[in-house]
């Protein structure tokens, strides 16, 4: 093209007469109108007002006029420019405007397909269950404490109180392990309870210790809806200067709001466990009627059996007998303790009834779960 | 113990109050006596009257005996009943059964045509009016038994049976002595105790004359008391209100010196024996059984007895396991007229020692071995005596036999503040003094440094405040628990009510959190549960047969398992040395319901013993804490137990569904589960093939993790399952499982420090392809890692990442020889890369896989 101090003839840039501008302007409005979609809506922007649009290289011509010439020039092929930018732009909100309502809808798929390409997998709800027990624990400021499941009596019974013959050893039927000698007692069991971990804790951290301990335990009961030889249970451990039972009943009370609701009630009665001295268990409020199946006109609770209260854990003070079998000075360091069944939480709060759920296996029951009980 | 309430309220003055039985169950169970049910008994019974039987008929032509009774309740009506029982004549006063009255269980009465006569109600046996079990025959009453009067009345048959679980540490709980005891202190009412009852003041007189006896063994029997009561009628019956409250107590009616050694156990909680005085030969010795001794008991079983049991013999040899069951020879029988009543205190452990060794569980063994009440065998004994020779007719002999060993007295010293430290209130002195006083308990007060003679106090809990008042408690006979202050504390605290010890705001513990290991255990499973396996909880229980289906050699440590002694099944005696065969079980129970394609996961502990075998632990002593050598010994005795992970799967991996076909699980699936939990670990690891049970042996990969100082530890295996093993299962062709050692993990993860950051570099990437062919045999690992190794000696330059996107065999490569094809990413930090800096790197990568394992380029794939 010329360079724009080139002497010029006017007459010779034909480009810019009007009728040639007119035509550039009506060409381009035509293919515009004439874009049936957004791409030949592209192809006619790039021919009529792209780098190389007749348009385009009218307008660069308009520095070869002379002065004089320039300003009429510059408007009309301005005029022309800006007709067609706008022609362009208001088709082009006409074509996706169509483009939205026409091929959009037509690209439309069946959303609710299922893309289920890996079998769901799931934890076991004792596994999440327990996570969540202890995490209450952990938030009050407990350590996890854990122990062997395959124990030596002493931890299992001697040291926490359990006389030996006394009654209170064969109110837990107990699975002995086989020693050296058919014969003998090899002084191993498999635990009947969590407790020994007490005692493990005791003998390994220092004081003041606040341990829970979650774990599976064993008792010679046959297999039926609420018996299983293997069972798990959870169970805290305090021992520092000055625990009283108003403690023990103020940890009760913050894990059972915690895990079952705000504003709970806890209950203790009297109970014998001869790790602790004075031994209790406890009932909470039901969490489902919150006693209102216990009024009268109130509807029936399955949960609680119209009873008002759940029984969910035992619980104690520490025996001071348990301390000195673990070189503890009584005089100084008192402690609690309670524990409680995780299968037994199960029940209360998702509605277990038959504990074989929990050990068969059947991947209905822990994918009921998903990952998190 | 089962124990009817109108019981109780003989000897707790509760009076209207025991009609609100559900309050008396609440404050008994508030107390520690744990009320399971509460049975309302003989309310469902009506239109039962006291009638006179004025003729009876036998009805010969059946084939049983029946007869036509003529009976009347003095209305003037007679009525005639059929009855098939015999035990009794004309004359005879019987509760009838008018047509309309109900019988226990809701049974109606009607008159109904029977025999070919009609039968206008009934006569009832004892089991039909639910006071025991003799269906043998008709309850015949005393004939001084008031005609048409309401028989449920006259019998006192109103009333409510309580089922108290006694804890095992309540023996004074196994009796209305000790029970009426508790309900009493609940209402605050007088309380009469049984054991004194009709005593008299000679109770302690002891007779030359009476049976002779003697102690051999303290340590078995420390009291040992006989009396003698002859002429007793062996017919005469025991009286309706006994046998009544003995059935409701779950007790059978056997005799009448059965019945009354029954009705005082139950009253007082003292076993009792009667023995026929013929049967007997010679003076009675308690000592411990010798060896090559046997004795028949009561149940008919010839038991061998042990040295440690402790025996009642006379000249002729054993004649009752003490405290636990008598022997059949001295039995009383249908004509024993002359009896020796024997009442004892054996010792607790033995007692219970005995029970269990014999597996004979007694009422009498359930009480000694709880403890019984040391000091009341005198007056159990006379209560028995005198009771048997007012009901039977007999004669009390005067005095008695009383063998006995001193006993300690026990005293517990305690600071009088104790309780309220224990419960965090403050009862005071004056409630700690009632509440001790009303178990039973003697209390002397001292201040601290003396006790209550003025002596020199050795106690166990004295506390910072020298001028505490100290109370020193004798607890009484029938309180053979309370030993230690924190029992006393007990007392006062559960009689007080848990519901007034106070509640205090939880501690805040200086907790750190959860360990490393802890999390990692939840990581590991979460992440399982994300790829799709299902946590399950299989049994731990195995056996040698599971050894055998995984095709483990006759030396495989996994052999080498821990034996229950007593297991539940004997078809499962041996801990799972291994997870998989309670996992392919669960697996296979899956299947078996339909599942297809299952993918499993468990964590879970298993048990090897050390080629040592079995060990025994010895039983530590518990007044002191443990030395650092006992509890070595214990750990030495206890198995290895690491907690394994193990995963298996069955069917498609990804499922087939509407978007085509699926894919079978493989090798590769079981072997990336092991990856999975690897890589939560962040323990650097190394795949590698091996041979391996129960894998296949082509399809086995073993994972190595860097432990300590960088050494390579074997964390498990995965991969397909040998065919052999998917058959002894009964599983489907190509089952695949892994199983990694989370205890090996976790002490290799424990020395990981934390993650260090990584730079990033917003430079372009460049790209390189290559395909290397190496022999087939070379693991693809060991390709991948030379071309990181050797990338890396390119200064400057980063190899991002390394992907395998091609394995090719086949005649374009050779025989024995496959293609690898590999993307190579690099990235500068500071500058793009050019094409030569790229290829040179390129080349570096290559070279090292050519130096390590022989890989050459293939033909082509050096353009880039
Ligand atoms: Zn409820």
């Amino acid at each position: 093209m010329s360079a724009p101090n080139k002497a010029y003839d006017p007459v010779e840039v034909a480009a810019l007469a009007p009728a040639a501008v007119d035509r550039m302007r009506a060409d381009a409005l035509a293919a515009i109108a004439a874009a049936a979609d957004l791409d030949e809506l592209k192809a006619a922007r790039l021919a009529h007002a792209g780098d190389r649009a007749p348009i385009t290289l009218a307008n660069a011509e308009i520095g070869a006029l002379p002065p004089a010439a320039r300003a009429e020039a510059g408007k009309r092929v301005g005029t022309a420019r800006s007709a067609i930018r706008a022609a362009l732009a208001s088709r082009q909100e006409e074509l996706a405007a169509e483009r939205d309502s026409r091929v959009l809808v037509e690209e439309t798929v069946d959303v609710t397909l299922p893309w289920d390409r890996t079998p769901a997998g799931a934890r076991h709800p004792v596994s999440s269950i327990a996570d969540r027990l202890v995490d209450v624990f952990v938030g009050m400021g407990y350590e996890v404490a854990e122990g062997p499941e395959v124990e030596a009596e002493w931890y299992n019974f001697d040291a926490l109180n359990f006389p030996p013959d006394h009654p209170a050893r064969e109110m837990q039927d107990t699975f002995f392990v086989a020693g050296p000698k058919p014969a003998e007692r090899s002084g191993v069991v498999l635990r009947t309870h969590t407790s020994p971990v007490q005692i493990r804790a005791m003998l390994t951290r220092p004081l003041p210790l606040y341990v829970v301990s979650p774990g599976k335990c064993y008792r010679s009961d046959a297999l039926d809806a609420t018996h299983s030889p293997v069972f798990h249970q959870i169970e805290c451990l305090a021992v520092d200067e000055g625990l009283t039972m108003a403690d023990l009943r103020g940890a009760i009370s913050a894990f059972v709001e915690a895990m079952f609701g705000e504003g709970l009630r806890t209950r203790l009665r009297p109970d014998f466990f001869p790790f602790t001295e004075p031994s209790a268990d406890v009932s909470m409020e039901c969490h489902v009627c919150r006693g209102a199946s216990t009024r009268p006109g109130g509807a029936p609770c399955r949960v609680c059996r119209s009873q008002g209260w759940i029984e969910i854990a035992g619980c104690g003070m520490v025996n001071p007998r348990v301390l000195v079998a673990c070189g503890i000075d009584p005089d100084r360091y008192s402690g609690f303790a309670f524990g409680l069944g995780i299968e037994r939480s199960l029940m209360i709060r998702h509605g277990v009834t038959d504990i074989r759920d929990t050990l068969e296996g059947d991947v209905r029951f822990s994918r009921a779960f998903g990952v998190e009980a | 113990m089962r124990v009817p309430l109108s019981w109780l309220a003989e000897y707790a003055a509760i009076g209207a109050a025991a009609a609100d039985v559900q309050e008396v169950a609440r404050r008994l169970t508030a107390c520690g006596l744990e009320i399971e049910s509460v049975e309302p008994v003989g309310h469902d019974i009506s239109g039962v009257l006291i009638a006179e039987v004025l003729e009876v008929a036998e009805l010969t032509e059946f084939r049983k005996p029946v007869r036509y009774c003529q009976v009347s309740t003095g209305d003037g009506v007679d009525r005639h009943v059929i009855c098939g029982a015999t035990n009794f004549t004309a004359g005879a006063r019987v509760p009838l059964a008018l047509p309309g009255a109900v019988l226990p269980g809701g049974f109606e009465i009607g008159a109904r045509k029977t025999y070919g006569k009609v039968s206008e109600g009934m006569i009832c046996s004892a089991a039909e009016l639910a006071i025991g079990d003799d269906h043998s025959g008709i309850l015949v009453l005393a004939a001084d038994a008031p005609l048409g009067a309401d028989f449920v009345e006259y019998a006192g048959l109103r009333d409510h049976v309580l089922d108290v679980n006694v804890t095992p540490d309540k023996g004074f709980a196994m009796s209305v002595r000790g029970i009426a005891r508790e309900l009493a202190i609940a209402y605050g009412v007088p309380y009469t105790d049984p054991a004194d009852a009709g005593i008299t003041a000679d109770v302690g007189e002891v007779s030359a004359d009476s049976y002779p006896a003697s102690i051999e063994d303290p340590s078995g029997c420390d009291r040992f008391v006989l009396r003698e009561v002859h002429g007793v009628d062996p017919a005469a019956a025991t009286p309706l209100p006994m046998r009544v409250r003995l059935a409701r107590s779950g007790q059978r009616c056997v005799s009448l010196a059965v019945d009354v050694t029954n009705y005082l156990m139950l009253e007082l909680g003292q076993p009792m024996h009667a023995f026929d005085r013929d049967r007997l030969s010679g003076p009675i010795v308690v000592r411990r059984a010798r060896p090559g001794e046997q004795l028949e008991t009561l149940d008919h079983v010839l038991r061998t007895l042990d040295p440690e049991d402790i025996l009642i013999t006379d000249s002729s040899g054993p004649i009752s396991l003490a405290g636990t069951m008598g022997g059949l020879a001295t039995e009383v029988s249908e004509s024993s007229r002359d009896l020796v009543i024997e009442a004892a205190h054996f010792s607790a452990r033995g007692t219970a020692r005995m029970s269990r060794r014999h597996r004979l569980f007694s009422e009498a063994s359930a009480r000694f071995e709880r403890g019984v009440d040391p000091d009341l065998q005198l007056r159990a004994s006379q209560r028995a005596a005198v009771l048997l020779a007012e009901l039977g007719g007999g004669m009390v002999l005067p005095g008695c036999t009383h063998a006995f060993a001193p006993m300690p007295q026990i005293t517990i010293t305690m600071e009088a503040d104790y309780p309220d430290r224990v419960a965090g209130t403050g009862y005071g002195l004056d409630t700690v003094r009632l509440r001790l006083g009303q178990v039973g308990c003697t209390i002397a007060e001292s201040t601290a440094g003396q006790d209550a003679d003025g002596h020199q106090a050795r106690h166990e809990h004295h506390r910072h405040d020298t001028s505490a008042t100290m109370l020193t408690v004798t607890p009484p006979s029938w309180r053979t628990d309370l030993t230690d202050p924190a029992d006393l504390a007990e007392e006062v605290i559960r009689l007080e009510g848990y519901e007034k010890v106070p509640v205090r705001a939880a501690r805040a513990a200086a907790g750190r959190g959860l360990t490393g290991r802890q999390r990692l255990r939840r990581s590991a499973g979460r992440s399982l549960a994300d790829a799709g396996y299902v946590e399950v909880i299989s049994s731990p229980f195995s056996a040698a047969a599971d050894f055998d289906r995984l095709q483990l050699a006759a030396d495989d440590a996994r052999r080498r398992a821990v034996t229950v002694a007593n297991p539940l099944s004997d078809d499962e005696p041996l801990m799972r040395t291994t997870l998989l065969p309670g996992l392919l079980r669960v697996l296979s129970r899956n299947l078996g319901r339909g599942f297809a394609d299952v993918a499993l996961f468990e964590l879970g502990t298993v048990f090897r013993l050390g080629p040592q075998g079995a060990r025994t632990a010895p039983i530590l002593p518990v007044d002191r804490g443990p030395t650092a050598a006992e509890l070595a010994e214990l750990a030495a005795a206890l198995p290895d137990q690491p907690l394994r992970v193990a995963a298996v799967l069955a069917g498609d991996r990804d499922l087939a569904g509407w978007w085509g076909q699926g894919r079978q699980a493989g090798w590769q699936d079981a072997i990336e589960a092991a990856r999975t939990v690897l890589r939560v670990s962040r323990v650097p690891f190394e795949v590698g093939a091996d041979q391996h049970e129960p894998w296949h042996p082509g399809r086995c990969a073993a994972v190595y993790v860097t432990a300590e100082a960088g050494r390579p530890r074997l964390a498990g295996h995965a991969g397909e399952l040998h065919p052999r093993v998917i058959s002894a299962f009964g599983l489907p062709a190509r089952t695949c499982a892994m199983e990694l050692d989370m205890s090996v993990i976790e002490t290799a993860a424990g020395s990981l420090g934390p993650v260090q950051a990584p730079a990033i570099s917003a430079f372009p990437v460049a790209t390189q392809d290559v395909a290397l062919v190496v022999a087939r045999a070379v693991p693809a690992s060991e390709v991948e890692t030379a071309l990181t190794a050797g990338a890396a000696g390119v200064a400057d330059i980063a190899l991002e990442s390394v992907s395998l996107f091609d394995v090719y065999t086949g005649d374009q490569v050779g025989e024995g020889r496959k293609s690898l094809a590999y993307t190579l990413r690099f990235r500068a930090d500071d500058r793009t890369l050019t094409a030569d800096e790229t290829t040179a790197a390129r080349d570096a990568a290559v070279a090292e896989a050519a130096r390590r394992t022989g890989a050459v380029l293939r033909d082509g794939s050096n353009s880039s």
